[in-house]
């Protein structure tokens, strides 16, 4: 009887989407950790991680992208945060405005971008109405392409990045704490590196994060705009090799579960306060 | 004397004035610089002929040559199938952890794994396909080994349509989880002890209450699945290599070098796609209104 009552309230069809979907992620992840680990002919071990690692070129791409994701980061905090406060402080008039411009890279795909980019930068700037050149194209030289790149990727994270670091203002009162730091005598530099900035530390991280996530493996502004980044080194990895590419594929997804674990970890109780209402 | 030097101008007033504009100038340079002028640079290119003089030549075009057409057709459909596929399936998900009586351990696992599956997208999720689905990947081999069916004599193919759309799915589905486990919590309680009351069964209770409100959600999410796959470039290209002429591969290969004749035929097939994804949130933005009715 009351095994009766259990079986009816049990939640079979839940289970069975659930572990459909469980299905669906794991193996094709398995399916690569498993390819990845038989490079060897009947040994099954981690030689094409070895080999994968050891690769110069892994080593350089691979640092270059995690410094085009850093720069990017620290770009978008010095830009978005005095931004967003000024806005919920000063402007309120221009939330919607750039709320709208924050929801445009959601329009303009990024192989979109990166032609729009490369046709406006690819001819000189010049003085207007002469040929007088102020600037060399920017797609001709190795600063110019890293100005464009990490520009673009900032308006890859834009929406991601602007949405965190205005909801970690909304829950800490930014009126409050900036009136306080004022008649403390604090000037506009300490109140946003000193006071703004430390309290919203959680909504940087996870835009951060999530940032990092979308930068590191990027490939279609990367090869576009001719920069060795990690991404393009995997595509023309996987052109004429097998094992390796497994490897650092498997590699990239245990990054981007650890960037989207620390997120889920550290917001886990915003989590529970959005889904109440 | 000492009372005047307090700045009391320097208080925050919620009244603004033309000065405080220049706090957000940092942030519209940046925008015009790496948004707006790229775009602008496309709209203008779109409607100007190889002399530099207006057209609606290249427009027009869009519709007449069949490849291009063809391309968008394809890039639509692929986006179509896996928005509609993704989104039910995402939905069914979704139910299970929220209000499908699953624990909340459950839950948690499931939207952190939706989390990194939605990002994990272009040349790793291609190799990850290849190796689970392609003609000696893991799946495949099993299908042949243990049940004697082998997918590819029976017409499966990863580098078709089929194929590039199951690869979109993996990210697909996890955006739907996410987007849907919060409008499902916005479900109340008491509507369905009202409608339980009532005398309605779960059937009437699914068909007449929840699904009417929660289906402006529903089709908004859809959506921003559609404009998901519709961008989508990297993922297609390290998969197919080109084999399957989606429109962004066909715009990809006109950034390359101009393979046709007139480069500004190439911005005219960007502005499409902008004119179709601006379209497809304009429809979200819209259907966004309509949710917030009921839910929240």
């Amino acid at each position: 009887m009351k095994l009766a009552v259990w079986l009816r309230k049990f939640p079979f069809w839940s289970y069975v989407w659930f572990i459909l979907g469980v299905l669906y992620f794991v193996i094709p992840l398995l399916a690569t950790f498993e390819f990845s680990l038989t490079m060897e002919r009947d040994v099954v071990g981690f030689k094409a991680y070895e080999k994968a690692f050891a690769d110069p070129d892994f080593l350089e791409t691979f640092g270059y992208s995690v410094f085009l994701a850093a720069m990017t980061i620290i770009v978008s905090i010095i830009l978005i945060v005095p931004t967003a406060y000024w806005i919920r402080l000063r402007l309120p008039e221009a939330r919607r405005i750039v709320e709208f411009i924050t929801l445009l890279p959601f329009v303009i795909p990024a192989i979109i971008l990166v032609f729009g980019l490369i046709r406006v930068y690819s001819s000189p700037l010049n003085i207007p109405f002469t040929e007088v050149t102020l600037v060399e194209p920017l797609t001709n030289f190795k600063f110019g392409t890293n100005v464009l790149i990490i520009g673009g990727y900032m308006v890859l994270g834009l929406p991601y990045m602007y949405r965190s670091v205005d909801t970690g203002m909304r829950t800490v009162d930014v009126r409050t704490l900036t009136e306080a730091a004022q008649s403390l005598g604090a000037n506009w530099y300490v109140i946003i590196a000193r006071v703004i900035l430390p309290n919203i530390r959680t909504a940087l991280l996870s835009g951060s994060l999530l940032t990092f996530a979308i930068v590191v493996g990027e490939v279609v502004l990367a090869s576009f705009l001719g920069i060795s980044a990690f991404g393009p080194y995997l595509f023309l990895l996987g052109q004429h090799r097998a094992y390796e590419p497994a490897a650092l594929t498997f590699t990239t997804f245990l990054l981007t579960w650890a960037a989207m674990g620390i997120i889920q970890l550290i917001t886990g109780g915003q989590e529970q306060v959005a889904g109440a209402h | 004397m000492t009372q005047t030097t307090l700045p009391a101008s320097k208080m925050p007033t919620p009244r603004s004035n033309l000065k405080n504009w220049i706090g957000v100038i940092p942030f519209f340079l940046f925008a015009v610089l790496f948004i707006f002028l790229p775009s602008v640079r496309l709209f203008v290119g779109s409607f100007t002929n190889v002399d530099g003089q207006f057209t609606f030549e290249n427009v027009i075009e869009l519709f007449t040559e069949d490849y291009i057409l063809n391309s968008y057709l394809l890039s639509i459909r692929i986006s179509a199938v896996t928005a509609l596929g993704g989104g039910i399936f995402g939905f069914l998900l979704a139910y299970s952890v929220t209000v499908g009586g699953l624990p909340r351990s459950l839950r948690s696992a499931l939207i952190t794994f939706s989390g990194v599956a939605s990002n994990f997208a272009g040349v790793p999720l291609a190799f990850a396909f290849v190796a689970t689905l392609g003609r000696t990947g893991f799946v495949t081999s099993v299908l042949k080994d243990v049940f004697g069916f082998n997918i590819y004599d029976a017409g499966f193919n990863l580098y078709s349509f089929l194929g590039l759309s199951l690869t979109y799915m993996y990210f697909q589905f996890p955006l739907m989880v996410l987007i849907m486990a919060p409008a499902l919590d916005g479900l109340k309680r008491e509507w369905r002890e009202a409608a339980e009351n009532l005398g309605a069964n779960t059937t009437q209770y699914w068909l007449r209450i929840a699904l009417p409100i929660l289906l402006p959600s529903i089709l908004g999410a859809m959506i921003l699945l559609f404009g998901n796959a519709f961008g989508a470039y990297a993922t297609a290209y390290a998969l197919t290599g080109g084999r399957l002429p989606i429109i962004t591969i066909q715009i990809g290969a006109q950034v390359r070098g101009d393979v046709l004749h007139n480069p500004n035929l190439g911005n005219a097939m960007a502005m499409g796609m902008v004119f179709i994804m601006a379209i497809s949130l304009a429809g979200y933005s819209w259907l966004q209104g309509k949710t917030e009715r009921w839910l929240r």
